[in-house]
């Protein structure tokens, strides 16, 4: 209901809205003084360490924790046994419906580990060496079983089965025997035979993609405390705080107002950190053994058992007359959800195609288990999967129709009115702003050399609302804190207080934004699905509001007039009332200053459900060089175009295309799990797990295009997750035609690529 | 088993700590001495959120022991600004936006720090190789090496008119 | 009247393979309390995963949106994102 009372604000002369300032917490994180989820350090604080499965799929037949309890300084062992065996239910969950039985399974094993690093036991102790000690000393009794790591292969009829108890739902009849597959999911629109029919022509490829990591550089990290009354409190570094406290009340049956959770500041998250690992466990152990407890995560343990994105196997099918115009589109998903179901493959079928004005299509989804950890949102979750395929299958189109890949996507746009594949039609969008900014670009018509190809690839994601919670307190002198719910990953205080300053017309430096812990504000769901800047952006600015209407009224009692002959300009409070002598403008600091006497306090709230977010499209251009010696890639020039409605903070907006834009080049070019015969992870480290470097990459141009999204009062849409879905396949594609041969599997690291480069070679 | 006695010179002032045998120079600074400006991101010198000077050498902090900073002079993120007077490099970061999270930020200035002390005109191609050993995964660097190149161009003023 | 799209498992185990279903409602609630009536099963089976997009605007919790004579009306699997 959130955006009921909501006007969008079109002045277009806004103070704050849209310039660059310096970030409020800036000072602390270039100087080091930010503490982020390991910096915290307690009196008396135990070291946490988790012991960690072996085995990609193994019974646990017992453990043996006596002679890790009879270790001199450990003062806490837990194993499942000392969490509640929860029923399997799917609750509503914020982002995605959860199972709080599969989650606690995944916080600590219970009868089987499902994958290698998933996590059997922990203890706590007065240092690190005696917790590493007591780590070694837990017997675990392992029948290690078979194991399936890919998606196909653990479809099949004979896959080793993860779960005895899943059943694949959207079959109709329901099976009545287990398999890995947990969902199918399917949307149909119109009639994809008819659409197939009038093509002239037609691309029918797979395309696999392999797991990868968000690759947060800071590892998850918590303490937890326990009060002699019960009441636990947490600091962590995590997407949500709130999360972290439903999680941990819902997985050690405590109330949640027994559990304080303070955001610490967290090093990155990209999704993967919407879920809890360590702080469960920590609390667990801080119950156990009476004292503060700390955990952090290795690199290694990082990589292992929390949670990447899904590899795929994606089928793709698009028709199209000879001018160009589609019609028809198919697409078959198959995703890894990694140990229990819940893979964003559904995520893919809807987002694939949505890009354009398609009568005919269809997307099957299925959502399937293997022995992997499980995944965890990566920004756009499921979305640049598929657009590999779909926008993959549409270079080939261009190519073998002879058309400007741009023209193509052009004459195909989805615009408003536009019926998407899952159901609405969209309502304002900006795609084909993105087609002609990137047919505008110089980067579109530069030169070439040998080698070299250009990749065009488009992306788009739905972008979500929420709940979101924000107050804005006034203080005696006229400035004021700006109070929301929300972590703030990537400078999110920054446009919170801009938009607060803009509303109360006062200068950005007197406005102070502040992370309230969950004691603090009210409820805010996470920071994730591009949402901050977007919902709890929308409860600043209604706070800012309510201050203002506040204001007015003191003033109004101060001035002896009605509250409708207050006017707030500038941050001042204006007498309209011209029958008697004129009344001097009152400052915020002025009517803060005699609060007291005109009834206390002044501070302005707001708790919102927003709806409205606007959907966001991106379109990129990727030049590469591929070395034909090597099969190396070099990315030679990169410009990323996206829709975002209005920015607030530009260069954070920048900032969030560059990122997302390198993360997916990253996907594309070098990042991989990869398992030895036995399902243990070869690569759990950076030096091996090879993301995108300084030396890699070359400067990453942007372009914001602004179609504000009506939804928002000042335009905004999300921007964080659009950026990784074009990049996959831009990269792709250029790849593609520098070489002349269509590169169908992920990653291109040289060695594919010299492969592929020598086959074409025998075979002519 | 007991601890060793270190003397080292850190940001310029004489420290003494305890440290066992296996901490790292990381550990002594993060958990015996609340310098937590370094962070750790890998244990294994991939990433550089550790970098910090060891005798004017750049060096990731989580692969040298801390008994072996005996002696020493080290540098870290906390001896970086003066007093609330930030360096150049710092200013850049900040009005060029080259932060998101901010957990990587504290290593890129200590190592871009370390660059432009040798070399105070580096090529971006210079900077980008440079700084290849520290990871950024919410800026995709570009911001980050402008800052660098940004701070050079106002060290290098200020070197002239100082 | 407004207009209720119902895909795949929704239409198949709910309503008879009806896709599309026209309601008398002036918001969300009435409209969900019809479609029951009409089809017992289905409101429990959107209750949990399942987001509503009314007239193009995605809503998680959409219990009290008004809806319209020409409202359109799907139910989307619940979206989060990174």
């Amino acid at each position: 209901m959130g955006n009921e009372k909501q006007t969008f604000i079109k002045n277009p002369t806004f103070k704050w809205v849209g310039t660059r300032p310096v970030r409020p917490d800036g000072m602390d994180k270039v100087t080091g003084r930010a503490a982020f989820g390991a910096d915290y350090q307690l009196p008396g604080m135990l070291v946490g360490e988790v012991v960690r499965s072996p085995h990609a799929h193994a019974r646990i037949k017992s453990i043996d924790v006596s002679a890790a309890r009879a270790l001199a300084g450990v003062h806490a062992v837990v194993t499942a046994e000392d969490f509640p065996d929860l029923p399997s239910e799917i609750a509503a969950g914020g982002e995605a419906p959860i199972n709080f039985r599969d989650v606690s399974h995944n916080v600590i094993a219970r009868h089987k580990a499902l994958y290698e690093g998933h996590a059997v036991a922990a203890v706590a102790a007065t240092t690190a060496a005696i917790a590493a000690h007591a780590v070694a000393l837990i017997k675990v009794n392992y029948e290690v079983l078979p194991h399936v790591i890919d998606v196909r292969e653990a479809m099949r009829d004979n896959a080793p089965l993860l779960h005895d108890d899943l059943f694949t739902t959207g079959i109709d009849p329901q099976p009545t025997t287990p398999s890995n597959i947990a969902g199918r999911t399917q949307f149909v629109l119109g009639d994809i035979a008819q659409g197939f029919a009038e093509a002239d022509i037609i691309v029918e490829r797979e395309y696999t993609t392999q797991p990868v990591h968000q690759g947060y550089i800071e590892p998850h990290a918590c303490a937890a405390a326990m009060g002699a009354d019960g009441m636990a409190t947490i600091w962590t570094s995590s997407q949500g705080h709130f999360m972290v406290r439903e999680f941990c009340a819902k997985l050690l049956k405590v109330e949640i107002g027994q559990i304080r959770v303070i955001p610490a500041e967290i090093g990155g998250g990209f999704g993967g950190k919407t879920t809890v690992y360590l702080e469960p466990l920590a609390m667990a152990l801080a119950r156990q053994s009476g004292r503060p407890v700390k955990m952090v995560m290795t690199r290694s343990e990082v990589f292992r058992a929390s949670g990447p994105t899904s590899g795929t196997h994606v089928w793709v099918k698009l028709g199209a007359k000879r001018n160009g115009t589609l019609t028809a589109g198919e697409m078959i998903l198959k995703y890894q959800a990694g140990a229990y179901p819940g893979s964003p493959a559904m995520l893919g079928g809807m987002t694939g195609f949505a890009p354009y004005d398609l009568k005919h299509a269809k997307a099957v989804c299925y959502d399937v288990v293997s022995n992997r950890p499980k995944c965890a949102a990566y920004r756009a979750p499921g979305a640049p999967m598929a657009a590999f395929g779909v926008e993959s299958a549409l270079d080939e189109i261009a190519q073998q129709l002879g058309l400007d890949p741009l023209e193509l996507r052009a004459m195909n746009a989805a615009k408003a009115g536009t019926r998407a594949l899952y159901g609405p039609k969209f309502l304002e969008i900006g795609y084909a702003e993105t087609l002609a900014a990137a047919k505008a670009h110089p980067h579109y018509s530069a030169p070439l050399g040998p080698n070299q190809g250009r990749g065009i690839a488009s992306g788009f994601w739905f972008n979500i609302g929420g709940q979101s919670s924000a107050a804005v307190h006034v203080n005696e002198d006229g400035t004021a804190e700006v109070v929301t719910g929300n972590p703030d990953i990537g400078g999110s205080r920054a446009s919170m207080a801009m938009m607060a300053a803009e509303v109360l017309g006062i200068d950005l430096a007197k406005v102070k934004p502040i992370i309230g812990d969950t004691a603090q504000i009210a409820y805010s769901f996470l920071t994730g699905g591009s949402r901050v800047t977007f919902a709890t952006g929308m409860a600043v600015v209604e706070a800012a509001q309510d201050t203002v209407r506040q204001l007015r009224e003191r003033a109004a009692k101060l001035w002896k007039v009605e509250f409708a002959e207050v006017e707030w300009r500038d941050g001042m409070a204006y007498c309209t009332r011209t029958t008697e002598e004129p009344r001097a403008p009152l400052s915020m600091a002025a009517i803060a200053h005699s609060c007291a006497k005109t009834g206390g306090p002044i501070s302005g709230t707001a708790s919102i459900n927003a709806s409205g977010a606007g959907p966001g499209f991106g379109t990129h251009l990727c030049d590469v060089e591929v070395d034909p010696e090597t099969g190396a890639v070099k990315i030679l020039r990169y410009t990323a175009i996206q829709d975002v409605g209005r920015a607030i903070h530009p260069s954070y907006v920048e900032g969030q295309l560059q990122g997302g834009a390198v993360q997916g080049i990253g996907w594309a070019l070098n990042e991989e799990y990869i398992y030895d015969q036995q399902g243990r992870l070869l690569n759990p480290g950076f030096l091996d797990y090879r993301m995108p470097v300084a030396s890699d990459l070359p400067m990453i141009d942007t372009v914001l295009v602004e179609v504000p999204n009506p939804g928002h009062p000042f335009g905004v849409r999300g921007v964080g997750e659009v950026p990784i879905v074009p990049p996959l396949a831009a990269v792709a594609n250029a790849v593609s035609r520098a070489i002349g041969i269509r590169m169908t599997d992920l990653p291109l690291s040289p060695p594919r690529i010299l492969a592929t480069i020598d086959r074409a070679k025998r075979s002519t | 088993m007991s601890k060793h006695h270190v003397s080292a010179t850190i940001n310029g002032e004489a420290v003494e700590y305890l440290c066992e045998t296996q901490q790292t120079l990381l550990d002594v600074l993060r958990d015996e001495l609340g310098l937590t400006g370094s962070k750790e991101g890998c244990g294994s010198g991939d990433c550089g959120a550790c970098s910090v000077m060891l005798n004017g050498r750049l060096v990731c902090s989580c692969l040298v022991l801390g008994v072996e900073a005996a002696g020493a002079e080290v540098a870290t993120i906390e001896g970086v600004a003066q007093g609330n007077s930030l360096h150049p490099l710092q200013q850049q970061f900040l009005e060029d936006a080259a932060l998101q999270c901010g957990i990587c930020t504290p290593g890129f200035i200590v190592a871009a720090k370390a660059l432009l002390e040798r070399n105070s005109n580096p090529t971006e191609t210079e900077i980008r190789y440079w700084l290849a050993g520290n990871l950024c995964r919410c800026t995709g660097y570009d911001k980050i090496i402008r800052a660098v190149m940004g701070a050079a161009t106002n060290m290098r003023q200020e070197a002239r008119h100082g | 009247m407004a207009t209720v799209v119902l895909q795949g498992e929704l239409a198949r185990r709910y309503a008879g393979g009806q896709t599309t279903v026209t309601i008398e409602a002036a918001d969300y609630r009435a409209l969900i309390d019809a479609l029951e009536r009409r089809f017992p099963g289905l409101a429990a089976a959107v209750s949990v995963r399942t987001a509503v997009a009314i007239d193009g605007v995605i809503f998680q919790e959409p219990l009290l949106e008004p809806i319209t004579q020409h409202s359109e009306v799907h139910f989307l699997p619940l979206i989060g994102g990174g």
